[in-house]
């Protein structure tokens, strides 16, 4: 532990305190502009850090929302392992500072008696000091103080009161360690603590010796605490679980003593500290908005109103920006196709590397819009109001309400929608949701169905009222729908089994958006998605560049005499132009002009050619024995590989094979050529069938790399992507299976 | 009597827990033996509920409510 670096002589000071105390504006004002965002190793809990500027600067941690150092989530174990010096290189910081809600003293005090038993120098912050005043409340903080053995500061961050304070007291270097236990547990637990304090001693020397206490009594109470001493002091983690035989043995409810031990010395002191100037009856501006938002009727109305906002929003307002971006991209190729000479290099820098780019970079303007609202939703404290509208539905399908915004976001793109997860404080809950997430159909789809319906299925009317394509359209989006409950039913019976899923969830008072801190928010989330899943995105890319344009094949005999002579054509009709006093440049522009669709089909066969000899074209082909019974041949076994880049490249690469060019999804031209090809034998590639079949599969079928990318980073492995991509893949190949042979059995091939 | 038979606006104080693992979350939420408790509302759906506990707002479910055992109805 001999560092020399800057960084470990800083003295380090965490933050810690309940969800929604203001934290986070706590930090902000502390640290200003100078904020490392960053995740904790092995775990997606994001870390946050910062400097706080003066003579001495001093490093400020940002630790989780926590209600409890007994960790139930993998937040607040976070919090409780940086405080205890469980990580690796984190040692114990040399200052906590618990932000308290003032008007909500009893609960974020139980927060505080845990932090104290750490034996670390500590400050209390009484945050929201002007809701407390509102609220009717005085509190008497010497009092405060002396009872607990500590300074206890009035704050309000949100208007920069008390600030100064905080900082002079965050820089003093006096202060010593919070005061021995004030309190103490049933007694028959009690008598068993020194004991476990002294074998502890014994088997983890390094654990310092004020610590002893708390470490015990987590083991005792938490399942994972328990768990995390098996390989540092087996010899402890035994005796522990010898205590906790006997004691239940004996019918003492050891799990609940740590609990009515601290309330017990807890009411009674808040009691004498917080008088209370109005009646408790007295409803608050906050109840009144709540008797209107979760109102039997409005209550949901409101919700309907704001989720079709949001998906609004994340649907079309996005597109124009996403369209700059995907001509920007364009635009870049081209700029670059002109300005280096044409060749292997070049390419790669466009089809390879812009493209890749661009790929990462489209999905910006959807995961900017949907976090500035999902933002906006926290910050309000109408996120929490959501969940409990929509508890009661989601958990007919093994979900939580909370998994309701992530879920309809997924319409638009599975990115953010899976990134919106990160709201759900359940993790299997949040672990389900991101699994099912990518059945919503995303926007990406929507090409892929537009081309296919329009080419193949009738366009009369059902009922007269409902044009079959509309309806076929409807029933793309409600599979998708019905399948993520259906897996997530499934995912919960199954996979986490006997899991108990207990909802508790605050409903913190609701206060007007911070905007500053929802736009720093949402350049944080999506900053992680660029760079985390950006990387792998930009790497698939290029991969499946490789994989179209290797290995290089000549054009074949056929289309190599075309271009000969489309070349000896323009070489004479420049000539007579020449030979009538034109000059060769005018001329060679003007026959360039006149023959410029002659040779964009050349271009097109000779992309044709390559692409099929290409890995890809081998792949399909490969593929094709497998996907038959689907009803695709190995062009569309291409196109599909194609598509894991993104479900709409299937329409280029389609485009590419059959020697169409550069088109998009209403493109007459690419239509004719799907409804005329035939196999050898003389029956069509396409036939409704056919298109229903490719239909389903593009909604179960998990084609989209990114998707992979962004699952692989929430849930910090590749097993739950994998996960995903099996059961997906499995889906559809299953239901397109079923589709196309039950309806060629039927005769409707 | 427990917390899932009280109606919105109805107080009472907690005797105990019905199940003998009560889970340690609503404890620590401050849910324990003589703490007042008070349903502020159901949700549309009517599950779960919003009820009042030291001073703040919590929503838990019917299911959850019903372990939660109460002595008597608080005089209003």
């Amino acid at each position: 532990m001999a560092k020399t670096d800057v960084h470990s002589k800083l003295k380090r000071v965490a933050l810690i305190g309940n969800p929604n105390v203001g934290k986070t504006t706590v930090f902000n004002v502390l640290t200003g502009m100078r904020q490392k965002v960053g995740n904790y190793p092995g775990v997606t809990v994001e870390k946050k850090t910062g400097r706080m500027d003066g003579e001495v600067p001093i490093e400020i941690i940002d630790l989780p929302g926590s209600y409890s150092l007994s960790p139930k989530s993998l937040d607040e174990r976070i919090a409780y392992d940086v405080l205890s010096g469980h990580l690796a290189n984190e040692p114990r910081p040399d200052l906590v500072v618990c932000i308290v809600d003032a008007s909500n003293m009893e609960r974020n005090l139980y927060l505080v008696t845990q932090v104290l038993d750490l034996g670390i120098p500590v400050i209390v912050a009484l945050n929201m000091m002007d809701a407390a005043e509102e609220a009717g409340l005085s509190i008497d903080l010497s009092l405060l103080s002396e009872k607990l053995g500590v300074p206890v500061l009035p704050l309000t961050a949100s208007r920069n009161e008390g600030i100064g304070k905080l900082k002079y007291q965050i820089r003093r270097t006096d202060l010593s360690p919070a005061p021995e236990r004030m309190w103490t547990l049933m007694s028959a637990v009690e008598v068993e603590i020194p004991a476990l304090m002294q074998v502890l001693a014994d088997e983890a020397p390094k654990v310092p010796e004020r610590q002893r206490f708390i470490e015990v009594l987590q083991c005792l109470t938490s399942d994972t605490m328990l768990d995390y001493w098996t390989r540092w002091a087996p010899k402890f983690q035994k005796e522990v679980q010898l205590v906790r035989d006997r004691l239940l043995a004996n019918k003492v409810p050891y799990q609940q003593a740590e609990v009515i031990g601290r309330y017990g010395w807890l009411s009674p002191l808040v009691a004498q500290v917080v008088t209370r100037k109005k009646n408790i009856g007295d409803a608050s501006v906050s109840d009144r908005i709540d008797a209107v938002l979760t109102h039997r009727i409005f209550g949901p109305l409101f919700f309907a109103m704001i989720l079709l906002l949001i998906f609004q929003a994340v649907f079309s307002w996005a597109t124009p920006l996403m369209d700059i971006i995907e001509s920007s991209v364009i635009g870049l190729g081209g700029a670059i196709r002109t300005t280096f000479p044409a060749g292997m290099a070049t390419d790669l820098l466009v089809d390879g590397v812009v493209s890749g780019v661009g790929n990462v970079v489209v999905f910006l303007p959807q995961i900017l819009l949907l976090f500035f609202f999902l933002g906006l939703m926290e910050d309000t404290g109408y996120m929490a109001r959501s969940a409990f509208i929509m508890d009661r539905i989601m958990s007919r399908v093994g979900l939580g309400g909370g998994s309701v915004v992530p879920l309809l976001s997924s319409f638009a793109c599975a990115i953010p929608g899976i990134m919106a997860a990160r709201t759900l404080a359940n993790p299997k809950d949040r672990l389900i949701t991101i699994m099912v997430a990518p059945l919503m159909s995303c926007s990406a789809r929507l090409p892929v169905y537009t081309l296919f319906i329009a080419a193949f299925l009738p366009t009369g009317k059902v009922l007269g009222l409902i044009t079959f394509q509309g309806l076929a359209m409807f029933s793309m989006y409600l599979l998708g729908t019905v399948m993520a409950f259906v897996a997530s039913l499934v995912l919960k019976r199954i996979v986490f089994k006997g899991e108990s899923s207990f909802f508790a969830m605050e409903l913190p008072p609701y206060r007007m958006p911070r905007f500053k801190q929802i736009f720093w928010r949402m350049i944080d989330r999506s900053k992680a998605f660029v760079i985390r899943a950006g990387k792998i995105i930009f790497g698939m890319s290029i991969i499946l560049w490789g994989l179209a344009r290797f290995p290089i094949t000549d054009p074949s005999p056929e289309i190599a005499a075309l271009r000969i002579s489309a070349d000896q054509v323009f070489e004479q009709k420049v000539d007579s132009l020449s030979t009538l006093g034109v000059a060769y440049a005018a001329a060679s522009e003007q026959i360039g002009i006149e023959m410029a669709s002659k040779y964009r089909h050349i271009d097109a066969a000779e992309a044709g050619f390559q692409i099929e000899h290409s890995f890809i074209g081998k792949i399909g082909h490969t593929l094709e024995p497998v996907m038959r019974p689907l009803g695709f041949d190995w062009k569309l076994s291409a196109g599909i590989v194609s598509a894991f880049a993104a479900r709409e490249v299937i329409i280029s690469a389609l485009a590419t094979l059959y020697s169409v060019g550069d088109v998009g999804d209403d493109s007459p031209l690419l239509r004719e050529k799907l409804k005329a090809d035939t196999y050898p034998n003389g029956d069509p590639v396409y036939t409704p069938l056919v298109a229903v079949s490719l239909l389903v599969f593009f909604v179960l079928a998990l084609q989209c790399m990114s998707t992979l990318a962004i699952a692989k980073r929430e849930t910090n492995s590749w097993k739950w992507p994998a996960v995903m991509w099996l059961y997906m893949t499995g889906l559809a190949y299953l239901f397109s299976l079923v589709i196309y042979q039950g309806g060629m059995a039927l005769g409707w091939g | 009597m427990t917390l899932a038979d009280l109606k919105p606006g109805e107080r009472a104080i907690v005797k105990g827990w019905a199940n003998s693992f009560p889970p340690v979350r609503l404890m620590e939420f401050g849910i324990l033996p003589g703490t007042v408790v008070e349903i502020v509302r159901f949700a549309p759906f009517g599950d779960p509920i919003d009820i009042k506990v030291r001073g703040f707002h919590l929503s838990i479910r019917k299911e959850d409510a019903a372990q939660i055992m109460l002595i008597e109805e608080y005089p209003t």
